[in-house]
Order: structure tokens, then C-alpha cells, then sequence
């Protein structure tokens, strides 16, 4: 009985294994990271959305989020420090047909990133942008960010962070983008189900996913993994639709998640065929 | 609709020379960003490009420039960009990445003078050394000088047929002079012009690596949405495109891209020779400073003096195999570029002693006279 256990046991395949170079694992992110559980979530949605695999393609930038695309068993670049965005625009403008993730940081998106950013949602190129902010940089070893919250503690501000954070659903409904929402990676459900329409919809799609780096942001500012996402559970409200001036990151005053934009501003690409092309 | 090969004879300026050759090598992709004296031939890129089926943007910055056509060269497009100094500084990180991931590419760099801003609407040579180095880790370019309208033309074609024939970036380093002055330009029928497209793969798609090298030393480049699977990472990576963070892995990578140009130098090097058989003093130069070189060589020997003059098409990797053996017979080597002195560096090197070697440069806003390069000559006759 025993025997035949561990016989089954060995043939059991993850149902996303096929999307995974299995040969790459075991990853590096920390036991407790939350990135896993997010890119999990959008690998699940890119199967649920029948998006047409072959012709998908993620990009990352740099940071422990950017390792998302190495083990991504799809077409997947790991660029530079900041630069998917546009080097994902290139991807999708040169050849339409691709569907485009691009899965990083919330440093290599908008410090480092952030013009890429906001142009990336201006021109509305067709791409489903998920950051995982995790409040600071994980991989160089916990320094401040465009999203650290106020007064928290990194190797860079060891008495306090002096300044105010992106609310960053804001800055994406403000460039342009067709869709903006926010999830915890707590909120799995909600949150893949967000990834899916994101796939599915034409235009900038921008998903933000609150996720733990206990190494990092948990140590330093003494909360533990279990503690985050007990404030992911407890200081978290869902309101879809809400005036984005209002989600500011504060956990005093609970963090408001859901889906925020939803629009159908023409694409990059309609907008230059329209203009540029002759007929 | 135009056709994507002009043809002809057309009085035009070295930029849309450039932006033409552009075409005709088959580029359906330019990210750019505005800057004096390049823009002319993303302004040219911008009309032409929507009507051939192509793709043209104007990026944010030059660093987004440089990302956007990495990401069509991947989507299976021969793309480009064109910059001038500041931007060119801005570039150096993707073109690493460039180098790294084995992307098929061509940077145009206008040089005006520096360094910072600069002088943007005067020319200069100052990017020599840049276009080398620019870009952190030891690695191998490629890259070209034009010194005419036509060699814009020819150059950046064949910039295209290098960069996809050995999947790397290649640089056209071209001046403001050369950029913005207007002249004759002969543009052959489509099917006179040779054009080269990455090796592409065949067969089995599954464990496919797409950084094992095949002939030349050059992999196979399938593209996104081929069904390959590929992995891209600007990490040192093993040929299955996997990051790997060892000593062994680092040699082994960084040893073939080296490897993959230096061992190709024959097919990439070429140089133009003017009265070098029994020259004793010998001129070196490119781009603009080429003209300047040649119009000296002529009036030396006017004057009785056995002057030849040696014009780099290539500029990295260095003719030195050329110089080198020039160097046994003659006795003197000045280097004419407007710097003061990068590409005599090369020269030097390459001489190790064997003849005298001079410059004739200035800092830049202006071009090299013939008087001055003459001068030279007739102090060391
Ligand atoms: C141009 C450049 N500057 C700095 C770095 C160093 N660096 C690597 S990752 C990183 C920050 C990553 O933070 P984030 O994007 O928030 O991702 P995380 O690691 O938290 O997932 C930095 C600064 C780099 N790789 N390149
Ligand atoms: S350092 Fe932080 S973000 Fe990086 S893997 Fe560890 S927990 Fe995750």
C-alpha cells in the first residue's frame, strides 16, 4: 500500500508544470516571498484566458520579480534594469500578434522604470503589466523605493523613509492605461480572475499585487510574513470603481483594493495605423 | 506606396543616404529619440517606414530607444536606431544587452562634438573609443565609418548584413559634416543589393538552444511566437539561454561572442588603399577626415612626396593586421580624426614601434583642412 502510494505520488504533475521550466527549479525567491504565489496566479490566468500560448511572451526587468521570466516554459526575456516596458513595446509593435506580460518590481517599474512607464500607458500599447510591490528592493538587499510607505524602515533610510509613496493605480489611470486594479497575493482568486480579463483586453492593462518580502521589508520593519498578510486581510477594503485619488497606500486608513479603470481608449498600434498608414 | 528601394540618382543629404540604405538592407523597425545631427534620419524613418508596412516610434529616451528595437529584433525584424553623443551615452547599457543576448541591430551615432552637450550642431570625431568600450564588460563590436553621402548609403547596409549575419549590434559611426551635407547618392535596383537575414532554425523545437553556436561560431535565431520557447537573459547564460553564475560559465559565454567577431575579422574588416606601395609616410583616417586625408595625400604627391593614405570602412574591430604589415615598409604613420587621439591609439598599438607615428586632430566643431594634414607631411618629409 505504502509501495503504491509513493508510486502515484511520483507521477504527479503540477497542472502549471508545463508551463515551467521544471528544469530550473529550485527558484531563488525566499521561503515566504509572495512573488511565487503571484506569478502561480498569472500563470493559471494565462491558461484560463486561452490566450494562445505559443504567441506569448513575458518580459521582466531586473530584481528577484524579474526572475519571473526565466522560469516561464514560454518565449521570455529578462532584459535590463527598468527597461521592459520598452523593450516589450518593440516585441509587440514589431510583431502584433504577440500577447505581452510583462512581470516585474515594483523598483524596476517605477523608480528606476517610471518613464517607461507612464509612456508605455499613454501611447496605451497592448500589454498586461504586472508589478509585484513588495515596498522596496528585494534583491540588492532591501533599499528604499518610488513605494515605500512613509517612515518604514530600509538599509537606505535606517531612521525612517522621509518621503511620500506612488499611489500607482493613480499614475496608471492618469497616463492613459485601458485597465488599472489592485490585489494582494492574498486575494488569489479575485486576482487571477483580474489577470485573465487583463489578457483579454486590447489597450494597457496594469494590475498592482501587494506581496511580502519577509527578508527584506518584514525584517526591517519587524512585521513577519503571517503579520503581512494579516494586514493584507484585515486593513484591506474592496471597492471597485473608486476614484483613484483615493488609493493612497496607507494602512492606517486601509488599503482599497479591485478594479479601478476599465476603458476602451483606441490601442498604440490602431492609433498609428489610423494616423500613419496611408490606405 | 513606395517601394522600399529607391532607386536612382538622387541629390540627398548623408542621413536620408543613411535612413535609405536603412530601407533597402530591409529594416521595418526604428525606435528613436530627436537629437542634432541624427534626426534627419528618424524624421526620413517616420515618413517612410507606415508606408512600406513598417513600424516607426519616437521612444522617450534613448534608453527606451535602444530597449524598443532590441524587442523587434526578437519579434524577427531588422530594426535600428540613430543617435548623436548624449544619446549614444544613453544607450551603452542595451547595447551590452545587445552583445549579450546575440541581438541583431544597428546604432547610427551622428558624432558633434563633446563631451555633455557639447557643440550639437558641430561635427567631431570623439565617439571612437566610446563606440568600443562604452558599454561595461569586455566584449568585441562592430562597428563602421561612412565618409560620404554614398558610403551612408552603403554602409548601413552592410551594418545590416553583419549585424544579422553574426547576431550581434553594430554601429555606423557617421559625423554632422557627413550627416548633413547634401550630395550625389546612386541608389542600385533592389535585386543589385545584397542583403543577409539571420540564420533561422530548423527542426526539432523541443530543447532547442538558441545560443549553440553553428557555423561561424553564430547560433541560430528563431523568434518570438516560433514555437521555440526561448529564454533571452542579459545574465551569463549557458547556450540553452539559462542563466548560469559560474567562472566556467562566464569564459565559455563571453569567450564565443568575443571569438564569434575576432575570428570572423577577414570577412568583417575592409579598408580602402590609395599609393601605399611605396609609401614611406602613410595617412590613416575615416568618416569626414577621410576627404581631408585624401585631398592631402593628392597634393603631396603633387609635390614629389611619396604619401599614401589608408581608409578605415571598419573601425572595430581595428585593421591591424593591415597596419601592422604597412608598418614594415613605411616610416611614418599620421592618423587624421577629429579627436586628439583615439583611433591613433590603434594605430600605435598596431606600428609597436615599427614606424614613427603622428596625429593630426583637434578637439572638434569643425573639420580637418588638407593645408593642415600637408603641413604635417612636409614637417616630417
Ligand atoms: C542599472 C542598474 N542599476 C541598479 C541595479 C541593481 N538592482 C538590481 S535589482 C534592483 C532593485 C529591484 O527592486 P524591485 O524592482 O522592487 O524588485 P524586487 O527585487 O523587490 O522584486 C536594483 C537596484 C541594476 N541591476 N541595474
Ligand atoms: S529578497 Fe524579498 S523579494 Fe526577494 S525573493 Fe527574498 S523575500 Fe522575495
Amino acid at each position: 500500500m505504502a509501495a503504491d502510494i509513493q508510486a502515484s505520488q511520483s507521477e504527479i504533475v503540477h497542472p502549471l508544470d508545463h508551463l515551467i521550466r521544471t528544469d530550473r527549479i529550485p527558484h531563488i525567491w525566499c521561503p515566504g516571498c509572495g512573488i511565487g504565489t503571484v506569478f502561480s496566479a498569472c500563470l493559471k490566468a494565462m491558461i484560463s484566458s486561452r490566450i494562445d500560448l505559443e504567441k506569448t511572451c513575458m518580459v521582466s526587468g531586473i530584481g528577484c520579480t524579474g526572475r519571473a521570466a526565466g522560469y516561464l516554459n514560454l518565449d521570455s526575456f529578462h532584459t535590463t534594469h527598468g527597461r521592459a516596458i520598452p523593450f516589450a513595446t518593440g516585441l509587440k509593435l514589431a510583431n502584433p500578434e504577440l500577447n505581452v506580460i510583462v512581470f516585474s518590481g515594483d523598483g524596476d517599474l517605477f523608480a528606476i522604470g517610471g518613464n517607461h512607464f507612464i509612456h508605455g500607458a499613454r501611447r496605451n500599447v497592448d500589454m498586461t503589466v504586472i508589478c509585484v510591490n513588495n515596498f522596496i528592493y528585494g534583491m540588492t538587499g532591501g533599499q528604499v523605493g518610488a513605494t515605500t510607505p512613509v517612515k518604514a524602515k530600509t538599509t537606505t533610510t535606517p531612521v525612517g523613509n522621509p518621503d511620500a509613496p506612488f499611489n500607482l493605480p493613480l499614475l496608471a489611470w492618469a497616463s492613459g492605461a485601458n485597465y488599472v486594479a489592485r490585489w494582494t497575493m492574498l486575494h488569489i482568486r479575485k486576482l487571477t480572475a483580474c489577470i485573465e480579463k487583463a489578457l483579454t483586453r486590447k489597450g494597457f492593462s496594469f494590475i498592482e499585487v501587494l506581496a511580502p518580502c519577509p527578508t527584506n521589508y518584514g525584517r526591517k520593519n519587524k512585521e513577519n510574513s503571517l503579520e503581512t498578510l494579516r494586514l493584507y486581510r484585515d486593513k484591506t477594503i474592496i471597492k471597485n470603481n473608486v476614484d483613484p485619488s483615493e488609493l493612497d497606500m496607507d494602512f492606517e486608513k486601509g488599503i482599497i483594493l479591485g478594479e479601478f479603470v476599465s476603458r476602451e481608449r483606441p490601442t498604440c498600434i490602431e492609433n498609428y495605423d489610423r494616423t500613419c498608414r496611408i490606405p | 506606396m513606395r517601394l522600399a528601394v529607391l532607386t536612382g540618382e538622387h541629390y540627398i543629404t548623408g542621413d536620408e543616404a543613411c535612413a535609405e540604405g536603412a530601407l533597402a538592407a530591409g529594416c521595418t523597425f526604428f525606435g528613436g529619440y530627436p537629437i542634432t545631427p541624427a534626426t534627419e534620419i528618424a524624421e526620413h524613418m517616420s515618413k517612410c517606414l507606415p508606408e512600406i508596412g513598417g513600424t516607426f516610434i519616437q521612444m522617450e529616451d534613448e534608453i527606451a530607444a535602444m530597449a524598443s528595437i532590441l524587442g523587434a529584433s526578437w519579434a524577427g525584424v531588422k530594426s535600428m536606431t540613430s543617435t548623436s553623443g548624449p544619446g549614444f551615452s544613453l544607450m551603452m547599457e542595451n547595447i551590452g544587452l545587445a552583445v549579450c543576448t546575440e541581438t541583431p541591430c544597428v546604432v547610427v551615432n551622428v558624432q558633434r562634438g563633446g563631451p555633455s552637450t557639447g557643440l550639437p550642431t558641430m561635427g567631431a570625431q570623439g565617439d571612437m573609443m566610446q563606440a568600443r568600450w562604452g558599454s561595461h564588460g569586455h566584449y568585441e563590436i562592430i562597428a563602421l565609418a561612412a565618409s560620404s553621402a554614398q558610403e551612408m548609403f552603403s554602409q548601413t547596409i552592410t551594418a545590416f548584413n553583419l549585424a544579422e549575419k553574426y547576431r550581434t549590434p553594430v554601429i555606423l559611426l557617421a559625423d554632422e559634416v557627413i550627416g548633413h551635407m547634401s550630395e550625389k547618392v546612386i541608389i542600385p535596383e533592389a535585386s543589385e543589393i545584397k542583403t543577409v537575414s539571420r540564420p533561422k532554425p530548423q527542426g526539432e523545437k523541443e530543447g532547442f538552444r538558441p545560443f549553440q553556436p553553428g557555423e561561424n561560431g553564430v547560433a541560430p535565431m528563431p523568434s518570438a511566437g516560433d514555437g521555440y520557447k526561448i529564454h533571452v537573459t542579459g545574465l551569463t547564460h549557458d547556450e540553452r539561454g539559462y542563466p548560469v553564475m559560474t567562472v566556467e560559465a562566464q569564459a565559455q559565454m563571453v569567450e564565443r561572442i568575443v571569438k564569434k567577431i575576432q575570428n570572423n575579422r577577414d570577412d568583417i574588416i575592409k579598408t580602402e588603399s590609395y599609393s601605399l606601395d611605396d609609401a614611406e609616410i602613410i595617412l590613416v583616417s575615416y568618416g569626414i577626415s577621410a576627404r581631408t586625408s585624401l585631398a592631402a595625400m593628392n597634393q603631396a604627391r603633387a609635390l614629389g612626396m611619396k604619401v599614401g593614405f589608408l581608409k578605415l570602412l571598419t573601425i572595430w574591430p581595428f585593421a591591424e593586421e593591415k597596419v601592422r604589415a604597412l608598418a614594415t615598409k613605411a616610416r611614418a604613420f599620421i592618423t587624421v580624426e577629429i579627436n586628439y587621439g583615439q583611433i591613433h591609439l590603434e594605430v600605435m598599438r598596431s606600428v609597436a614601434g615599427k614606424a614613427e607615428c603622428h596625429l593630426v586632430g583637434h578637439a572638434g566643431g569643425t573639420v580637418i583642412t588638407p593645408e593642415q594634414v600637408l603641413e604635417r607631411i612636409k614637417e616630417l618629409y
